[in-house]
């Protein structure tokens, strides 16, 4: 039963990290990017090259996939995503659409179709036996490595110059201008943070969650489950929602698997007409 | 002149067969004689065609983007597959019914389109669609879960007409209902009703103003057009006599998006020209590349959107426009 419950935390917080970057640009930025996942798995496939071909330690792999990632994230911020902030949303959906698969068809043609595996150093494989409950030692380097992260988002948003820039960015690009704020630099790191930490989410739950080409769009639902159950005006909120969304997940599997993700479904369609904005949402907002 | 018969004189205007519809319909009938061997693909355009012009009724008359209309496609197809398999085998009550049974759907889930913004339509259409396909994937026994649903052999279209092994048949009945469902799709939208939609969809406080009440309208078109979709599914169904899971999957309403936006969303046929042109596309991509077709039809969706939609797709109305000697701006 706790063990449960921490598998649910681990996986959750993976969901976190997967997700906060699609909620500061889906949130924040109003960009409707389906193409999140793909960021993701792209920081999966970085760890499974450098792992298997060159035999590079995991610990390493964890930062290479975050700058390969957030570096892909800022070329494409600047050649594409940058013209479409203004175009609706019906744009950028087809546009993300397109991105997926196009992804997918990539990831397709150069590692194969198959599921990647990676080998865990020797220290985070097996379990730890903590006051009689079972703890998986990869699970719990997830947590502590997504705790440390989600503090230190925290609070860059919320103490440094950066975040306060961004924040101003976001609510009034104008004035945010008006103001010597270079706006267009800001989105430009934000979206790399953003997508950075996709892949350093997908190289961390390469070995929990699985990777294949399918991967942006067999996650898509959870990311964006996370990004409007949690809404949009601060961290906090995807965070409740995506431990919340873990922890259903993996005791909804273990205890009614035969209900599959149909709860999970339900839960966010009955959330999103009883609260439209997300349940964490301050009103009056963007 | 008054403003009544000006504005009767307005809506006769829209009403009036324009050439180029009557040649595309004309060469449609032709082909069953003209390309007896291609009658296979030529049903597939016309299955593909119905469902865009079904999501071209909520997108491009009232704005709705939906992330899974393919929800109310896959469970028509489901509905007529199951009557078929267990009941009756006679195709057009199985399209009635599966038309009834989407529309239902749609009615039912018409009330999440109307709450939130974009972001939330995109999430609920989105998880209904995900939640039906989980559904079609658990419940084996009614569905054949990830085996599809088999064992479906229809009768004769009204007892009169059966399906050939070269799809002739087939295609003739899906070609009439195309063509039936098209025409009455035409009055829905160039009436009243029509064009009420349309004002909602450019700006709904104003509508409101006006004294057009959006929900109910919204509601209404958002089920008929569930209904096309699920009756799109059915013929799917039908041709085939196999219903795959896959009906459900997301990247047939990611499809359809791509379908309406290549034929240009707002004027109904756009979704017949996108679905011969993507079909025909993807034909011959999965033949140059079999495996990775999927890579260019996503670069096709990149590049359309940067170019822009509106220059790309503006052809077939500044091309009428043309013909009859006008500007384009009458035309919109």
């Amino acid at each position: 039963m706790l063990t449960i419950l921490f598998d649910g935390v681990a996986y959750g917080m993976l969901l976190f990290i997967l997700a906060c970057g699609l909620s500061i640009t889906l949130g924040l930025m109003n960009f409707v990017n389906l193409a999140h996942g793909a960021f993701a798995m792209a920081g999966g496939y970085v760890t499974v090259i450098l792992m298997n071909r060159y035999g590079i330690s995991f610990y390493w792999c964890l930062p290479a996939a975050f700058l390969v990632t957030a570096l892909v994230g800022a070329i494409l911020e600047v050649t594409l995503y940058r013209r479409l902030y203004r175009a609706s949303h019906l744009d950028q959906v087809l546009f993300s659409i397109g991105l997926v698969f196009m992804a997918i068809a990539a990831a397709d043609y150069f590692m194969g179709g198959q599921q990647q595996l990676i080998n865990l150093p020797a220290e985070l494989r097996g379990r730890l036996d903590l006051f009689g409950i079972g703890i998986g030692r990869s699970r719990l380097f997830v947590i502590l490595i997504c705790a440390v992260l989600v503090v230190a988002l925290q609070l860059a948003l919320t103490r440094t110059r950066f975040g306060s820039q961004l924040r101003a960015a976001v609510d009034d690009g104008r004035v945010a201008r008006g103001l010597g704020i270079n706006v267009s630099t800001i989105f430009v790191l934000t979206f790399a943070l953003g997508s950075g930490l996709a892949g350093l989410g997908g190289a961390l739950g390469a070995d929990m969650l699985g990777l294949d080409p399918n991967f942006p769009l067999k996650f898509l639902i959870y990311f964006m489950i996370v990004v409007t159950v949690g809404g949009t005006s601060s961290i906090t909120g995807p965070f409740i929602a995506a431990l919340l969304l873990g922890i259903a997940d993996v005791a909804g599997k273990y205890y009614l698997p035969q209900a599959g993700a149909f709860i999970i479904y339900a839960v966010m369609i009955l959330v999103l007409i009883l609260r439209p904005n997300g349940l964490f949402s301050r009103e009056g907002r963007r | 002149m008054t403003h009544h018969t000006q504005a009767s004189e307005f809506l006769n205007a829209r009403h009036r067969w324009r050439l180029w519809e009557i040649a595309l319909w004309l060469l449609a009938v032709a082909a069953i004689f003209i390309l007896p061997s291609q009658l296979l693909i030529l049903t597939e355009i016309a299955i593909l065609a119905l469902f865009a012009v079904s999501l071209d009724l909520i997108l491009g008359y009232a704005g709705i983007v939906s992330l899974g209309h393919t929800a109310f496609f896959g469970l028509g197809a489901y509905a007529a597959g199951i009557l078929a398999r267990d009941y009756v085998s006679e195709p057009v009550t199985g399209l009635v019914f599966a038309g009834l049974i989407s529309g239902l759907f749609g009615l039912a889930t018409s009330f999440l389109v109307l709450r939130g913004s974009d972001l939330t339509r995109l999430m609920t259409t989105f998880g209904v669609a995900m939640l039906l396909a989980e559904l079609g994937n658990q419940a084996t026994w009614l569905t054949g879960g990830a085996d599809g649903l088999s064992g479906i052999s229809m009768s004769p279209i009204l007892g009169l007409f059966e399906f050939d092994l070269y799809g002739r048949n087939g295609y003739i009945y899906c070609l009439a209902v195309l063509i039936v469902l098209t025409f009455v799709a035409r009055r829905i939208v160039n009436s009243p009703f029509g064009l009420s939609l349309m004002a909602i969809k450019r700006n709904p406080r104003r509508a409101a103003m006006l004294g057009i009440s959006p929900k109910r309208r919204i509601v209404a078109i958002y089920s008929v057009s569930a209904a096309y979709a699920g009756m799109a599914g059915a013929l799917l169904a039908q041709t085939t006599n196999f219903v795959s899971p896959d009906v459900l999957a997301f990247h047939r309403s990611a499809d359809v998006l791509l379908v309406l936006v290549i034929g240009g969303a707002g004027y109904l046929y756009g979704g017949i020209f996108g679905a011969i042109i993507f079909t025909l596309l993807r034909d011959w991509l999965s033949v140059a590349t079999p495996q990775y077709w999927m890579f260019w039809i996503g670069l096709i969706l990149v590049a359309i959107v940067m170019i822009g939609r509106e220059r790309l797709t503006g052809w077939p109305l500044l091309l009428a426009a043309r013909l009859r000697g006008k500007p384009a701006e009458d035309a919109r």
